[in-house]
C-alpha cells in the first residue's frame, strides 16, 4: 500500500465541500441571491454578511453559494457530455479503425487546432450569449480532448492478448467493449474528467467575466467579479471572494486529477 | 542521419498542417452560416428602415445567395488574396481593422511567454532537486495553484493593489512603444504578470518533469562518477538535454496565451485583438469575428507546426523515427 497523497485528500475535500455547498445553496445561504439590503451596501465582512455585500446590498456569501450552482451545473454537464461524445468517438475510432477512424480523428484535429477560449467564443458568437450556449461551447471544446486521450489507450487494449483471446472465443464486439475495454479505461477517464473540469471551470468563469456566459439575474461567479470592478476602489471584497471561489473550485478538481493520475500511473 | 529524415518529417508535418488548416477554414467559413435565423437580419439589427432591397444587397455581398460549395470556394479564394471580408459597421476591409491591433496582442503574449520561459528554467530545476517529500508536495501545491489562478482575478487584484499603493500610476490603456517607451512598459507590466503566471506554473512543471527524467539517465551517473561538481552536472549536462522537450511545450502555450490575452486585455483595457473581437461580437459584426478567429487559429496552427519542425531538425532521434 502506497502512502496517501495529502494533495489528493485536499482536492477531494475541496471538490466535495464545494459541490455540497452548491447543492445545498437554497437551504444554507443566509439570504436570497438577489435579496437587496440598501442600507448595507458595500459592507466588508461582518456578522450579518460574513463575506460582505455588494453595491446593491446583496450578500456576497449567498451570491457565491448560488454562483457555485451555476458554475458546477454548466461545467459538469458540458464536460460529461464531451466525455460521452468525445470519448465515444475516440474509442469507436480505436476499435473500428479504417477510413472511419481517419475521418473522425482528422475532425478532432481540426477542433483541437483552435485555442480553447477562442473556440468557445466562436461557438457563443454563433449561438448568442447565455448559459446554454456556454455549456455547448465548453462541450465542443472538450470533445477532441477526450477523443484524443481515450483513443491511444483503447488502441493498446485492442491489441492486448486477453482481448484477442476473448475475440477468438467468440465474444461479441459489444461485450468486449463493455466487459474489457471500458473498465480498463476508467482510470484514464477519471483523471481526464477531473483535470478537464478544472479548466472548464476557468473557461466558464472567463466567459461569464467577458459577459458572454450566464446572463443576469442568474448568479454567476465570473460576472460577479466583472461587476465588482465598478466599485473595486470603494470595496474590494466582492472581487476578492468571488475570484477566490473560482480559484478554489478549479484547484480542487486539479489536485484531485493530479492525485488520481499519480495513483493510476506511478511513473508520472 | 541524413537530410532525408528531416525532409520526410517536414513533408509529413506539412501534409497534416494543410488538412488541419483546410478544416479550420471550413469551420470558420461555416460560422456565419450556422447562426440560427437569418444572419443578415441579425447583422442589420432591428432597424426599421432596412428595405428588402438592402437585405438582398448585403446577402449578395456576403455571397449568401449561392450554393455552399461555391460560397466556400469564393470565400477561400478571396481570403487567400488577403480579402477577409468587410466590416458590417464601418464598411472597411476587416483586415484593416485587425492589423493595427495585432501589435498590442503580440507584445502582451510574447513578453508573457518570454518572462515565463526565462523564470521557468531555474524554477523547474529547483523544483526537480527537491528531495524531501514535504518540500515536493508544497512545490506541487503551489504550482497547481499557479495553474488554476484565474488571470482575470489576478489582474483585478494587481490593479487594486497598485492603485491603492500608488494612486497616480498610469495602469490602464495603451501607448505605443515608439511614442513613449517607458509609458508603454509601465502599462504592460501588470497585464504581463497576470497572463504569464499560469504559463510560468505550467512551464516550470514541464521543466521539472523533463529535468527529473534526464537526471535518471546513465550519462548523468557517468558525469557524476567522473567527479564533476553537482552544479556542473546539472548546469551543463542535464540542463542542455532537459531544455529541448521544455521548448516544445511553447507551441501549446501559444494557445493558452491567445485565449488568455482576450481576458487580460479586457481587464486592463488594452486595445488588442481580443477586445476587438469582443466588441465585434457585441455589435454582431460577424465578418470581423470570423476573420479574427481564423487568423488567430491559423497562426496557432503554424506556430505549433514550426515548433515540431524545429524539434525534428534539432533532435535527430525524431526525424529518424
Amino acid at each position: 500500500m502506497r502512502r496517501s497523497n495529502p494533495l489528493l485528500v485536499i482536492g477531494l475535500v475541496l471538490v466535495l465541500g464545494q459541490a455540497l455547498m452548491a447543492v445545498l445553496a437554497p437551504w444554507i445561504a443566509p439570504y436570497g441571491p438577489d435579496a437587496q439590503d440598501i442600507l448595507a451596501r458595500l459592507h466588508g465582512p461582518e456578522a450579518a454578511h460574513w463575506l460582505g455585500s455588494d453595491n446593491f446590498g446583496r450578500d456576497t456569501l449567498s451570491r457565491i453559494l448560488f454562483g457555485y450552482r451555476t458554475l458546477f451545473a454548466i461545467s459538469v454537464a458540458s464536460v460529461l457530455a464531451a466525455l460521452g461524445v468525445g470519448g465515444g468517438l475516440g474509442v469507436l475510432a480505436a476499435m473500428r479503425g479504417g477510413w472511419l477512424a481517419v475521418v473522425v480523428m482528422r475532425c478532432m484535429d481540426v477542433l483541437f487546432a483552435f485555442p480553447i477560449i477562442l473556440l468557445a467564443i466562436a461557438v457563443i458568437a454563433v449561438l448568442g450569449p447565455g448559459a446554454v450556449s456556454t455549456g455547448i461551447a465548453i462541450g465542443v471544446v472538450y470533445v477532441p480532448i477526450f477523443a484524443r486521450t481515450l483513443r491511444g489507450p483503447a488502441l493498446l487494449l485492442r491489441e492486448a492478448d486477453y482481448i484477442a483471446a476473448a475475440r477468438a472465443s467468440g465474444t461479441t464486439e459489444m461485450k468486449i467493449l463493455w466487459r474489457h475495454v471500458l473498465p480498463n479505461l476508467s482510470g484514464i477517464v477519471l483523471v481526464q474528467t477531473s483535470l478537464s473540469l478544472s479548466t472548464a471551470i476557468l473557461v466558464e468563469a472567463s466567459l461569464s467575466f467577458l459577459g458572454l456566459g450566464t446572463q443576469p439575474p442568474t448568479a454567476s461567479l465570473g460576472r460577479m467579479l466583472a461587476e465588482s470592478r465598478n466599485f473595486l476602489v470603494l470595496s474590494p471584497w466582492v472581487a476578492v471572494f468571488s475570484g477566490a471561489a473560482i480559484l478554489l473550485a478549479s484547484l480542487g478538481f486539479n489536485l484531485l486529477g493530479d492525485g488520481l493520475q499519480e495513483r493510476f500511473d506511478p511513473r508520472a | 542521419m541524413g537530410h532525408t529524415g528531416v525532409l520526410n518529417a517536414l513533408t509529413r508535418r506539412l501534409g497534416e498542417l494543410s488538412v488541419v488548416a483546410f478544416g479550420v477554414s471550413v469551420l470558420s467559413f461555416l460560422m456565419i452560416r450556422l447562426i440560427p435565423g437569418d444572419a443578415v437580419q441579425i447583422m442589420l439589427g432591428a432597424n426599421a428602415e432596412v428595405t428588402p432591397a438592402q437585405i438582398a444587397a448585403l446577402r449578395a455581398k456576403l455571397g449568401l445567395d449561392q450554393p455552399m460549395v461555391l460560397q466556400y470556394g469564393d470565400w477561400a479564394w478571396r481570403a487567400l488574396h488577403g480579402d477577409l471580408g468587410t466590416s458590417v459597421w464601418t464598411g472597411r476591409p476587416v483586415l484593416e481593422e485587425i492589423l493595427p491591433r495585432v501589435g498590442v496582442t503580440a507584445e502582451l503574449t510574447l513578453l508573457s511567454l518570454a518572462v515565463a520561459a526565462v523564470l521557468a528554467v531555474p524554477l523547474g530545476c529547483l523544483m526537480a532537486t527537491a528531495r524531501r517529500r514535504s518540500a515536493d508536495y508544497t512545490i506541487r501545491l503551489l504550482s497547481i495553484v499557479g495553474l488554476t489562478l484565474p488571470s482575470f482575478w489576478l489582474g483585478t487584484m494587481l490593479l487594486y493593489g497598485v492603485a491603492a499603493l500608488a494612486p497616480d500610476a498610469q495602469l490602464l490603456g495603451w501607448v505605443p512603444f515608439g511614442e513613449d517607451p517607458l509609458g508603454n512598459l509601465q502599462r504592460i507590466i501588470l497585464p504581463v504578470i497576470a497572463l504569464a503566471l499560469p504559463v510560468l506554473a505550467s512551464l516550470s512543471r514541464v521543466m521539472r518533469a523533463s529535468m527529473v527524467e534526464v537526471m535518471r539517465q546513465d550519462y548523468i551517473r557517468t558525469a557524476r562518477s567522473k567527479g564533476l561538481s553537482e552544479g556542473s552536472v546539472v548546469g551543463v549536462h542535464a540542463l542542455r538535454n532537459a531544455v529541448l522537450p521544455f521548448m516544445t511545450s511553447f507551441g501549446i502555450m501559444a494557445g493558452y496565451l491567445f485565449g488568455g490575452s482576450v481576458v487580460v486585455e479586457q481587464v486592463f483595457a488594452l486595445p488588442g485583438l481580443g477586445r476587438l473581437m469582443l466588441g465585434a461580437i457585441a455589435e454582431r459584426n460577424y465578418p470581423l469575428v470570423q476573420a479574427s478567429i481564423l487568423l488567430a487559429t491559423l497562426s496557432f496552427v503554424v506556430i505549433n507546426a514550426l515548433v515540431d519542425v524545429l524539434y525534428a531538425v534539432v533532435d535527430p532521434r525524431i526525424s529518424r523515427a
